[in-house]
């Protein structure tokens, strides 16, 4: 009883002693990105003098754990970065707020103006759960000096070329060295491979793994021929410094993010400045798809300041705030507009990405997606040591996806019966 | 107020802890794995389903599970005796009349159990790299060929187990010196004068006083290295091809990351019946050997 009063005392006292009658906005962002988007934000500020933004600043490490324990304990944050993986999954639980309706009525977000591959990302069952804040998508990072040695003045754009390639670098550089880069607790390179392909990765909408398709078959046989042929070290990531390495000529190429383009501007050493460029993915006959990523701002549906929230997105979504935003991060902006007339338009590093993200396609959008991108990672490690054939690895994909979707399927005949 | 009444009284307050912060989280991880509880039950609740024993039987028949058991009991298996051996084996050095500069050793032999896992952990993975590290560096002077430390299944265990024993063998070492330093000096003495050896006296004298510590010792030891987890969690990622997945990594993987809990707490279950039997066992067995 005593404890009861004293609590309704401090909250008396709370509501008396607020002298600040802003609304107060509560914003997480992760890593880098809250870093810097805590300097855009007193311009939103002036811009809003009714609106005060709270912002906090979550590690990436423990921010995926965080959210849904946040969400679960009802004490989750206005709006949010989100990586456009992760939608599908808030989405399911019924976190996020749809923004369909918010976006036809605005002036300034322009669903056209966006890459469209990665627009996709933040539609689930139709409706619109994030508007994206920045984009990457993985591409070819290669040595151009390495590549003309053995005999070639272009980057592939056909995976024939690429493994014409891979084979005459291969032979140039020597035993001791390889011609690519594909880490074997990555999966995004196998994916990618398989996201060039026709057919969908999961199939009957995200009830079953489509993994038996003959196009992921074919970017299993190719996979498995670049490990077979020892193009490519049987390494994962803890065991290499890419930079240094890359610099070193273990290997000509690495497929990796808009990310790498700092990291090697920083690291690669002054003679080899010049030495390193960006390639668009090669694909089974022609320029290829790749990986849609990325970050996207969303509402969740327990927030009492939806308008403000979206007035806050709106904010971050002009062109001259991405573009001030790309000059503090390095993260590429989503809309077309904001590559326009900007320092990126010509950046030969970035042109490459800007042309990839015009191919960038969605993974999966399903909750179970990152655990099956995980037994991606692990069948393709075991198809590359020569454990497993290429249709034991598919056959054996599809057995683990169909088991991780089996919760799935029970849902969505259950909700279909309702 | 009787006597027995009394006495619930003062255990009480400790009967009250042990059931709020052990019994009741037991139970609850017990209710817990006989159900689906995932994503979806937490979106509704009403996707939540009683399965008995199902998640049970999934890991009966999940090879992952087995292997992952297979790496933890491997480890238990090399790592405690090895531990045990290297902490016994400095306390004994640092104990010794002979030894000089004492408080030096001690410090430096200790320090490793005070630094940061994460950090070191970090070390350890430039030192075995394959083709800059200093490890194959210097089996490269004798003309060794290049070991795959953490690369190669068979050796990245190996790799770990070694790990974990230089970082944890200090803590066991202090406890050792603590019960040599119990022993009387007069005992030797006397041994000495029978004529004993250096290992008739450790044999007759050190071992049977030690007993007691070595028993705590092997205890804590082997429950620690049960749940194995931050080694393979920082050096490998559980790789390569999955050969550093411990259960407690496993059960780690499923729970936080893919919100799996029901078969997560069913992990957690049998790890705990596991480690409960096998304390059981060692006990019953010391116990059996006391009385002969």
């Amino acid at each position: 009883m005593w404890l009861l009063l004293l609590v309704a005392a401090l909250l008396l006292s709370g509501c008396a002693g607020t002298a600040d009658t802003r609304e107060t906005l509560t914003f997480w962002a992760m890593g880098r990105e809250g870093d810097a988007v805590g300097r855009l934000i007193p311009a939103f500020e002036r811009e809003h003098p009714e609106i005060r933004v709270r912002l906090q600043t979550l590690p990436w490490a423990g921010a995926h754990q965080k959210l849904l324990t946040a969400f679960v304990g009802g004490s989750s944050p206005d709006l949010c970065q989100l990586g456009n993986t992760w939608i599908p999954e808030l989405a399911e639980v019924g976190a996020l707020t749809p923004l369909s309706a918010r976006v036809r009525s605005s002036a300034s977000v322009e669903p056209g103006d966006y890459f469209p591959g990665i627009w996709d990302t933040n539609i689930i069952g139709g409706a619109l759960y994030g508007v994206p804040w920045y984009v990457d998508t993985r591409l070819l990072f290669y040595r151009r000096d390495l590549l003309k040695r053995a005999g070639f003045d272009h980057p592939p754009r056909t995976w024939a070329e690429w493994a014409r390639q891979l084979r005459a670098v291969k032979a140039t550089q020597g035993p001791g060295n390889y011609a690519l880069l594909l880490p074997l607790n990555e999966f995004e390179p196998l994916v990618t491979l398989g996201l060039q392909q026709p057919a969908p990765l999961l199939r009957d909408g995200g009830r079953y793994g489509g993994f038996e398709s003959p196009g992921f078959k074919k970017a299993l046989g190719f996979y498995g021929e670049i490990f077979g042929n020892h193009w490519a070290p049987l390494v994962s990531t803890t065991e290499i410094a890419t930079v240094t390495d890359f610099a070193r000529g273990y290997f000509t190429f690495f497929i990796s993010g808009p990310w790498y383009i700092a990291e090697l501007e920083h690291g690669m050493p002054e003679e080899l400045q010049n030495a390193w460029a960006t390639a668009p993915m090669p694909g089974p006959d022609g320029p290829g798809a790749s990986i849609a990523g990325g970050s996207s701002l969303v509402i969740f549906r327990a927030s009492h300041h939806l308008r403000a929230a979206w007035q806050l997105i709106e904010f971050l979504s002009n062109p001259t705030v991405q573009r001030k935003f790309y000059r503090l991060t390095g993260d590429l902006p989503p809309r077309r507009t904001s590559w326009k007339n900007s320092i990126l338009a010509n950046d030969p590093y970035a042109l490459a990405f800007g042309e990839q993200l015009e191919r960038a396609k969605p993974v999966p959008k399903v909750p179970e997606w990152q655990h099956i991108a995980g037994e991606i990672s692990v069948v393709g490690e075991r198809l590359a040591h020569g454990d497993l054939t290429v249709d034991r690895a598919a056959r054996e994909l599809d057995r683990r996806a169909d088991a991780i979707l089996s919760k799935r399927r029970w849902v969505l005949s259950r909700e279909k019966r309702n | 107020m009787s006597k027995g009444y009394a006495a619930w009284l003062f255990v009480l307050p400790a009967l009250i802890v042990l059931f709020l912060f052990f019994l009741l989280p037991v139970l609850a991880g017990f209710a817990l794995s006989l159900t689906d509880f995932d994503l979806y039950a937490l979106a509704d609740i009403h996707n939540l389903r009683f399965t008995g024993l199902h998640n049970y039987l999934i890991l009966l028949h999940r090879p992952l599970f087995w292997a992952a058991l297979g790496h933890t009991l491997y480890f238990v298996a090399a790592g405690v005796p090895l531990s045990i051996t290297a902490s016994l084996g400095t306390a004994l050095l640092l104990n010794s009349k002979l030894a000089w500069c004492k408080s030096f050793f001690r410090t430096a032999l200790f320090a490793p159990v005070v630094t940061t896992l994460v950090a070191v952990a970090l070390i350890w993975r430039y030192l075995f790299n394959t083709r800059h590290g200093l490890i194959n560096y210097l089996f490269s002077l004798p003309g060794i060929h290049p070991v795959n430390w953490l690369g190669d299944p068979r050796w990245a265990m190996p790799t770990i187990i070694l790990f974990a024993v230089w970082k944890n063998f200090g803590y066991n070492m202090v406890i050792f010196l603590a019960g040599l330093q119990t022993i009387p000096e007069e005992l030797y003495e006397a041994a000495r004068m029978d004529g004993a050896s250096a290992f008739s006296q450790f044999r007759h004298i050190t071992l049977p006083l030690l007993k007691p510590t070595l028993l705590l010792v092997v205890i804590l030891t082997m429950s620690g290295y049960f749940q194995l987890f931050s080694e393979p969690y920082v050096i490998t990622e559980g790789g390569p091809l999955q050969s550093t997945v411990s259960v407690l990594y496993l059960m780690y993987r499923d729970a936080f990351k893919w919100w799996e809990l029901g078969l997560a707490s069913a992990e957690a279950f049998v790890l705990f019946l596991l480690m409960f039997g096998v304390t059981a066992v060692f006990l019953r067995l010391v116990r059996r050997g006391g009385e002969r």
